[in-house]
């Protein structure tokens, strides 16, 4: 297998080791509720108390609503934790977000990762939420870009050789 | 492929902060117990139990350097971030079905 070392404009093919996630679930709600629900209100629905970042205890996540908008944890202390920030912002239909989070759970905008969601009306009151996380694979292309220069026998190389590895398993 | 169940299960072992932390240390390259412990404000037979924990998720495996136990990420668990994403946007995207199903019911019942 091959591993990438640089990413990759968004208008070419997928290389094979692309590796993402993907989820559907059918909302029983409008297309535009679904939409609204999942930006504006995203605090009220983000399983914070098992999945933040900050020190402190989160009491809110929030995607500001428009392109460029930032995706961050806010802190029962105030503190703010960025997590990436909006690149597509198409309400009802579409929305795609950096996820700009290393391998060890830190922020980093060098790094990025995608998840687009697609809000697709099947009914009145119905939609079904398609999401993928795609890019994951550059979590190997910051191993290998960081071992040129940390030339170790642990440390990032070795992670490198590691997710090859894990992304030539099939699935 | 790693059963659902088992998503579940290294879900939960990465949602502790601490965990999380020495997960972060292994990814940087392989630790021994002491090692980390000098890194986090944790003691040592604290972070052997969290790697207990890892190791039990698949996500950490060891070896024995003489008297030293050296801890690394797992090859196979590695698929470990990516199952992690599978299983948060799991659960995520669940609590979200469940938010805008419940707020659109109320808006419908709450006459404007």
């Amino acid at each position: 297998m091959t591993v990438m070392s640089q990413p990759q404009p968004q208008s070419q093919p997928q290389p094979q080791t692309a590796m993402s996630v993907k989820k559907t679930v059918l909302v029983d709600a409008p297309q535009a509720h679904a939409f609204a629900v999942f930006t504006e209100r995203h605090g009220a629905w983000w399983p914070l108390a098992t999945h933040h970042i900050g020190k402190a205890a989160a009491e809110t996540a929030i995607l500001e609503p428009r392109a460029g908008g930032r995706w961050f944890e806010r802190g029962v202390d105030g503190s703010e934790c960025d997590w990436g920030h909006v690149l597509v912002w198409e309400p009802p239909d579409r929305l795609v977000l950096a996820w700009e989070l290393t391998a060890d759970w830190q922020h980093d905008p060098s790094f990025r990762t995608e998840v687009e969601v697609r809000f697709v009306a099947v009914g009145p009151q119905s939609t079904r939420v398609e999401l993928e996380h795609r890019h994951l694979e550059r979590y190997a292309d910051k191993a290998d870009s960081m071992r040129a220069g940390l030339d170790s026998e642990g440390g990032w190389g070795s992670l490198l050789k590691i997710f090859a590895a894990a992304a030539a398993t099939p699935a | 492929m790693i059963e659902p169940i088992h998503r579940i299960a290294a879900l939960g072992a990465l949602g502790d902060p601490t965990r999380r932390e020495i997960f972060g240390i292994l990814a940087g390259g392989p630790s021994s117990v002491a090692d980390i412990a000098r890194r986090l404000p944790v003691t040592r037979p604290a972070v052997s139990q969290h790697l207990r924990v890892l190791s039990d998720m698949g996500l950490v495996t060891h070896r024995t350097a003489g008297t030293r136990h050296i801890y690394r990420l797992d090859p196979d668990g590695i698929a470990a971030i990516r199952d992690y994403l599978d299983a948060l946007w799991e659960r995520a995207l669940n609590d979200f079905k469940a938010a805008a199903e419940r707020s659109y019911t109320q808006e419908k019942e709450t006459p404007r």
